[in-house]
């Protein structure tokens, strides 16, 4: 039970990065990723297939996928720079089908859908699986404390003021003279940098990845995270993932305490409960848990 | 090589034609509502599975059962519109949009508790293949072309010579004049869902008579839907059948040099190039 509690919060750790990494571009630029996961996975490819394949140490894997993913980031936001938010859902939820069915699909590269085992993790093996697993959790609590804290810092500064002003209304930034286009680029470029850490984390935790790991229902568990927690409040999305994952945790038992349900139904049951959620949240309490504090301008 | 070119082509035509049929339903919603319902994805998948039951549990022919698709994700439609969509409208385009898709989600395992996961094919009569000069044409796809062409000669006539259509093209056009001029905004809407998503159940049985269909048959098609709507220019419904036989065509002819798992990724290349070049589409955003 200790070990079931110490894993869900390491899931928590990673849903909590992938929120704040969402919060980047979503919550201070703007501009939707429905196509998260993409930058998840890729993430969890680059460091798999480094470690794997070419022995990197974890503690330089990290930083590679993060570069990686970033890389991709900046990519896909030069292309779409010209889209308009609606647009934008719908192709960077391609982007991540692209994604995942090379994946599937590249099999020298990723080995398929049998996905990529074996990938190593601090000390595993070494120490009992509870210990590891504390180990992993005092890991990736302070990636979460160091990006939640480098954010906040973004959030505050002028950079983020300009962020926001685009969010807000980026024709009004153009005319104030700044660079919206350059903008949007390293924002999209730092939140994918984010989320392929996540997805690193993710990967030397499990120790095995496959394509079917990357689903889009995970974007929308992040969206979920992120408006039910407050969207543009970096705390708040670190408490509406924690939520989350508690309240997916907490349908596996309401759905496995249901008679008479198949495994597919039960599975189905659960979606259909984050589905919903969603949309509840969206309707009720669209400004989150914990809403964006805007401090005001001070008057001199 | 010629031939294979021109098999792919036949093939990218049908696969175009059909398309074109959700595609006008995405296109038509959006022109009235002003905002792209993803949630078509689902309404395509009940469409497909309301047209297996009538023809697998009650015995319809195909060409019946296209009846009960179009009619059950059009009522479906317009619940689903009343009930979640609608009041998140005034929050804005993007969140009616991200509401839209956990809509699908929510929707997708309605229909995966009631028939699982398994890959299911419609109950067909066997028919041999036509071989014309040397290209090979399967009858099932010269009905299905029939179907798809017949729903979209109906949907014109429909908005040139009724007055319903009339006022659809009037709301589309300009919402505020239609409103003076005492077309009801929500009656018009009503209609636009109903025709918008049974014609996605239309399309979703036509992707299904052409190959199977599971609960995520239509979020398989949603990403070419979408890119079909966009290329011909979001809004117009001439542009959603010039969209879709161009997104069929490229993603047949795609398989010349990609493998077939790559095809999504044509409606998303499509999307890029014409919203650089066109950013309002081919035939811009006129309603009709």
């Amino acid at each position: 039970m200790e070990n079931y509690l110490v894993a869900m919060l390491v899931f928590a750790g990673v849903y909590a990065l992938l929120a704040l990494g969402l919060n980047v571009v979503w919550g201070m630029a703007g501009m939707i990723n429905l196509g998260l996961v993409g930058f998840f996975g890729l993430g969890a490819y680059v460091a798999a297939l480094l470690a794997r394949r070419a022995g990197w140490p974890m503690a330089a894997g990290l930083p590679a996928a993060a570069l990686v993913a970033a890389g991709a980031g900046a990519l896909v936001a030069l292309v779409t720079a010209r889209l308009r938010g609606d647009y934008l859902a719908i192709v960077t939820l391609g982007f991540s089908e692209v994604v995942r069915v090379t994946a599937s699909n590249e099999i020298w590269l990723t080995n398929g859908t049998d996905g990529i085992s074996g990938i190593p993790g601090p000390w595993r093996g070494q120490v009992s699986p509870a210990a590891f697993n504390l180990i992993y959790l005092g890991l990736v609590a302070a990636a979460v404390l160091v990006v939640l804290v480098a954010l906040e810092r973004v959030r505050h500064s002028p950079y983020g003021r300009v962020l926001r002003a685009i969010r807000d209304d980026d024709q009004v930034a153009t005319v104030a003279g700044k660079p919206v286009r350059a903008f949007k680029v390293e924002a999209f470029a730092l939140s994918a940098a984010i989320l392929g850490l996540a997805g690193a984390l993710y990967a030397h935790y499990t120790s095995y990845i496959a394509p079917e790991a990357f689903a889009p229902l995970i974007s929308i568990y992040i969206v979920l995270a992120l408006t039910a927690g407050g969207t543009g409040n970096n705390h708040g999305a670190v408490l509406g993932a924690a939520l989350v994952v508690f309240f997916m945790e907490s349908t596996r038992f309401v759905t496995g305490a249901l008679p008479g349900l198949s495994a597919v139904q039960a599975a189905a049951v659960r979606e259909m409960l984050i589905g919903a959620s969603l949309i509840l949240v969206l309707r009720v309490r669209p400004a989150g848990l914990v809403p964006e504090r805007i401090r005001p301008v001070p008057v001199r | 090589m010629l031939g294979e070119v021109g098999q792919l082509l036949i093939n990218g035509l049908v696969a175009g034609t059909i398309l074109a049929v959700p595609a006008i339903g995405f296109t038509a919603i959006y022109a009235v509502l002003r905002f792209p319902n993803f949630s078509l994805a689902s309404h395509l998948t009940i469409g497909a599975f309301a047209g297996y039951a009538a023809n697998v549990s009650w015995g319809w022919p195909a060409t019946g059962a296209v009846l009960v698709a179009f009619v059950v994700a059009g009522l479906a439609g317009v619940l689903n519109d009343e009930l979640v969509l609608k009041p998140l409208r005034p929050a804005g385009v993007l969140t009616t949009a991200i509401a839209a898709v956990a809509l699908t989600i929510v929707l997708e395992n309605v229909v995966r508790f009631v028939w699982g996961n398994e890959l299911r094919g419609y109950d067909l009569p066997i028919q041999r293949d036509w071989h014309v000069a040397g290209l090979r044409i399967g009858a099932q796809q010269v009905k299905n072309l029939g179907i798809a062409v017949g729903a979209m000669l109906a949907v014109f006539a429909f908005l040139a010579w009724t007055r319903t259509g009339k006022a659809m093209r009037a709301v589309a056009d300009n919402p505020t004049l239609a409103d003076i001029k005492g077309v009801d905004p929500d009656r018009v809407a009503r209609l636009v869902n109903f025709a918008g998503m049974g014609l996605a159940g239309i399309g979703g049985m036509l992707v299904g008579l052409d190959t199977s269909i599971d609960p995520l048959t239509g979020f398989r098609v949603i990403l070419s839907v979408f890119a079909a709507a966009v290329v011909g220019g979001l809004g117009s419904i001439p542009g959603a059948v010039v969209g879709a036989l161009t997104i069929g065509v490229g993603e047949e002819l795609s398989l010349l040099v990609l493998a077939p798992a790559y095809r999504t990724a044509v409606g998303f290349a499509a999307i890029l190039l014409v919203l650089t070049l066109r950013p309002r589409g081919i035939l811009g955003e006129r309603a009709y």
